[in-house]
């Protein structure tokens, strides 16, 4: 098990090595100049810019650049925005709460609703049940997030007037920022109409995040269960005399989550990446909507930072899913 | 009373309008404690027939019968939850392919363990106790060790007496082994059926067994039941099936042992294979491959009668010299 | 005997049995005589702005007018036409970014199943960082850097879906190589061009065209959604994204110019994946051979 995990672990650094790497040379791959992309001054006149120059350690080879970079990196520097003059990293941190707020509930709901609907469509295979849970699941899966988002501020906010069309919670309440997420935040707060604020407004952003990663949980769950069933040893748990509930719930299940499990991680980039659109239409204050700004904006140090750590958090999910694979599929823990 | 008594169990696949007959009129009983072959090729119904009695025929499957009794308990009026109570406790089975036949995820200790506690109950400890003991029963080395082990940690032949104490674990009167050592290497399977054989013994269990192999019949069973595309052809004691074998189809299996092939440069075989779903032929359902078929065996489909010391499906059958009992082939003369 | 059907008839036969596939098919087709004939088609041209006709609800709708049968967007431009005239762009986009990932990558592949060793290990490391991230983010980081535009956002997608067939080619050029047959015809004097396509791209030609169907759902998808973003094609182009990102400001008051962009979308990228779909069931089978 051990050496399983060192050798996962093994393939992350040049992962991550090869990531900022790309990151690194975007400063150098934008069109136009480099001290005027990090610094955000334009028409500066030489002595300043000379003087930039040496300051972002331009003025150095490529390599020493690049080293540089990483040993920031290990410091935890990542630049300063242009735009607000703050560390990238502190408006991550600040912002990446809201992201991972979001994330969460929307893969408990993928998960809450996607699994069962899978393991329901594999039992009733061929029957209405099936088709239509496959029929959704292709359309969510084929749903582009940005409008079905907007569908659905058409009809709950808009038409029905149920939830607010955007932010984190109502801007009435004035909660202190102890954690950085707002249901737990709101419930410290002990005011109930806070919480009651904060769960209306990520009702329909968790939807809408939640859609893809559903659809896809729904379908990997059906396949994985629909193989399963036909093993041999399902007939054998069978033939012992356990009850369905126990052959389909541990038998079954268990080696059909197998394949889910990697599903599901693979799901959280996916989740990542569908913040970027969801937050921009919700107004929520997380990192896909920073980076999309920070785009427009032209702030390249954020852009740099931004795309970096949710590359690192990627890779990391990716790891702990690798891991948790290596515990529910014994195959491959021992031989190994 | 019989052990298990079934009469004229009917197992359908596929679609209502053009099923499928996977087994057809088929009466079987077993008595305590006794060993009972039942041998055809694959594709012939023998597993349909023990999948049916435990309960384990899915829609689109459909089994019906006369009469499938166990014990005396109605087998096809059980609840679910009888069924469930009765399976693996009363009847147990093991399966051709051991390797995939026990979970991968858990470990053998677990579903040994699981078993145990499904039908009886007990400590944790306890049940782990019966669990070693279940392994050394069927002769695992190194029985503690194995107990933590996942199933692909073991051989084939391990895995299969995984299953044998498995099935024993709960003291079943009927043992249902299907095919239990053709996925084995050959020499692991003389001490799989040694093992089995000593199991029946030891526990006067009843033994179903299931195999294509005629050979492993004559050196177990002491009743044998024939089969062929979902019917029963010929059934009688072993001895006497293996000296006079009344019907065609036994009479080419017996054939085609390298036994009876001494001496001979070429195996005998029966040319072409059990009729599926399209090819049901009409008549004997023998007679595309049968050498003595005549008109009538190709026109009109025989019972199951009794013939001196045997049931036998078939107009004309052998004489205790295997030899035919129409002289003539009628089919050859008005052809 | 009768003599076994061609394989492409075969194809077709198990194609054409799965309703769903069809369906794709069908509306693909149509998407395609769309776009051809979009100048023919559309009622009005894609940008002209009909100054008394802003924001008029669709046809059926109470101060609808059969002039305009989806509405008119905020500048009063025929919303249905710039609909047809999206199709284009959305084809377009989808043909040139997965004809230059399809090349790209089947070349990297080949180049990475042939040459083991260091060459392997520097692609197939590059695209595992690639696939690592999700294909939206890394778009967008290709856009931040090429700057946002219509021609940038095709780069961008046409780099996320390069891994995949980068790492198919190389699968089945690893996986051909050990068979026999090309062990053969190599002591037979075959060069490694002549094996690169003779033996092994036949080989993986199905796998890759299901990869690429569904590389068709996926560019589109990505393209609305950069467009949304304002980092793929800019206004007054009629993407079908940008569209969208347009018409934001107005889903209080006008629900079509919102839902139309967006339902057509959705049938297209819906149409790819049931065809990907169905076409890799109906490949299936041979590809287990």
């Amino acid at each position: 098990m051990f050496g399983f995990l060192l050798r996962r672990a093994g393939l992350v650094v040049p992962t991550f090595l090869g990531i900022t790497l790309l990151v690194f040379s975007l400063i150098h791959m934008i069109p136009g100049n480099a001290v005027e992309a990090l610094s955000g001054e334009h028409g500066m006149d030489p002595a300043r810019y000379s003087r930039l120059v040496h300051e972002f350690g331009l003025d150095q080879p490529l390599y020493v650049q690049y080293f540089d970079y990483l040993g920031k990196l290990l410091k935890g520097d990542l630049g300063f925005s242009i735009v607000t003059h703050e560390p990238v990293v502190r408006e991550f941190l600040t912002l990446f709460p809201a992201t991972l707020e979001l994330s969460f509930c929307a893969m408990l709901l993928a998960l809450i609703i996607g699994l069962p609907a899978g393991i329901l469509a594999a039992l009733k295979r061929n029957t209405f049940l099936d088709y239509s849970v496959m029929g959704v699941s292709l359309t969510g899966y084929s749903m582009p997030i940005f409008w079905w988002a907007l569908l659905l501020i058409l009809l709950f906010s808009v038409t029905l007037g149920w939830t607010p069309v955007s932010g984190r919670i109502d801007i009435l309440f004035d909660l202190p920022p102890v954690t950085g997420f707002m249901l737990v935040d709101s419930l410290l707060s002990g005011e109930l109409g806070a919480f009651r604020s904060a769960l209306s407004h990520l009702i329909l952003p968790t939807i809408a995040l939640g859609t893809i990663p559903l659809a896809v949980i729904a379908r990997m769950t059906r396949s994985a269960m629909l193989e399963v069933l036909r093993e041999d040893y399902v007939r054998t748990a069978r033939a012992k005399g356990l009850s369905r509930l126990r052959v389909i719930a541990i038998h079954a299940l268990r080696n059909a989550l197998i394949p889910v499990v990697t599903v599901i991680g693979l799901q959280v980039g996916t989740l990542l990446a569908g913040a970027i659109l969801t937050e921009t239409i919700f107004s929520w204050p997380g990192i896909g909507k920073w980076l999309v700004e920070a785009i427009h904006r032209r702030d390249y140090p954020v852009v740099q930072g931004g795309i970096l750590l949710s590359a690192s958090i990627i890779i990391l999910v990716n790891l702990s899913v690798d891991v948790l694979y290596g515990v529910i599929n014994p195959r491959i823990r021992r031989s190994s | 009373m019989s052990l298990l008594d079934i009469e004229k169990l009917h197992v359908e696949f596929g679609s209502v309008e053009a099923p499928f007959t996977a087994v057809d009129d088929l009466d079987l009983n077993i008595e305590a404690g006794e060993i009972i072959g039942i041998v055809g090729e694959s594709g012939s119904g023998k597993s349909v027939t023990a999948l049916a009695l435990m309960g384990l025929i899915d829609f689109p499957g459909r089994v019906s019968a006369g009469r499938m009794a166990f014990a005396g308990r109605d087998l096809l009026g059980l609840t679910e939850r009888e069924r469930h109570a009765m399976l693996g406790r009363d009847i147990a089975m093991i399966f051709q392919d051991p390797m995939t036949s026990l979970n991968p995820c858990f470990t053998v200790a677990y579903q040994l363990m699981e078993t145990l506690r499904v039908h009886q109950g007990g400590s944790k400890r306890q049940l782990r106790e019966q669990a070693l003991t279940l392994l050394k029963q069927v002769d695992i080395p190194d029985p503690e060790h194995r107990l933590d082990a996942y199933p692909h940690q073991l051989s084939g032949g391990m895995s299969q007496r995984v299953m044998v104490a498995m099935a024993i674990a709960c003291n079943p009167r009927l043992l249902i082994a299907d095919e239990p050592t053709t996925a084995l290497d050959v020499t692991v399977q003389a001490q799989m059926l040694e093992l089995l054989l000593q199991l029946q013994r030891e526990r006067g269990m009843a033994l179903m067994l299931i195999t294509h192999d005629l050979s492993i019949i004559a050196q177990t069973a002491q009743r044998v039941v024939v089969m062929y595309a979902g019917q029963v052809v010929e059934t009688g004691s072993v001895p006497r099936i293996f000296k006079t074998p009344r019907h065609p189809y036994t009479q080419a299996l017996l054939a085609a042992l390298p036994e009876y092939n001494i001496g001979q440069s070429r195996l005998k075989t029966l040319p072409g294979v059990v009729p599926g779903q399209y090819d049901r032929p009409g008549g004997c359902l023998l007679n595309p491959r049968c050498s003595y078929a005549t008109d009538r065996c190709r026109e009109i489909r025989p019972a199951l009668s009794v013939e001196e010391d045997a049931l036998v499906r078939c107009h004309f059958p052998l004489d205790a010299a295997g030899r035919l009992t129409h002289c003539i082939p009628e089919g050859s003369a008005t052809a | 005997m009768s003599t076994p059907p061609h394989p492409l008839r075969e194809l077709w036969d198990d194609f054409s049995r799965n309703r769903g596939a069809v369906t794709g098919l069908v509306i693909v087709c149509g998407l395609v005589l769309l776009a051809l004939f979009a100048d023919v088609i559309a009622p009005h041209s894609a940008i002209e702005q009909y100054r008394d006709a802003t924001l008029m609800p669709p046809a059926w709708q109470e101060g609808g007018n059969s002039r305009f049968l989806l509405g008119t967007d905020p500048v009063g431009r025929d919303v249905l036409s710039r609909l047809i005239h999206g199709s284009r762009l959305s084809l377009l986009i989808g043909t040139v970014a997965v004809s230059l990932s399809l090349g790209l990558g089947i070349a990297l592949g080949l180049l990475a199943g042939f040459f083991r060793g260091i060459t392997e290990i520097a692609i197939m490391r590059l695209m595992d960082i690639m696939l690592a991230l999700p294909s939206l983010l890394l778009a967008v980081a290709v856009v931040a850097i090429l700057g946002p535009g219509l021609i940038n956002a095709m780069y961008a997608i046409s780099i996320v879906l390069l891994p995949h067939y980068a790492r198919l080619t190389r699968a089945a050029v690893i996986g051909e190589m050990a068979k026999d047959y090309v062990s053969a015809s190599r002591i037979a004097g075959a060069g490694t061009l002549r094996l690169m396509f003779n033996c092994v791209l036949p080989n993986c030609a199905a796998p890759l065209i299901v990869q690429a169907t569904l590389g068709f759902s996926a560019a589109i998808l990505d393209a609305a959604a950069l467009g949304f973003l304002g980092l793929g094609a800019q206004p007054p182009t009629p993407e079908w994204g940008s569209m969208l990102a347009s018409a934001l400001e107005f889903i209080q008051s006008a629900w079509w110019v919102v839902t139309f962009p967006g339902l057509a979308i959705l049938i297209s990228v819906l149409a790819f994946n049931l065809m990907g779909d169905g076409l890799r069931d109906a490949l299936d089978p041979k590809l287990k051979q």
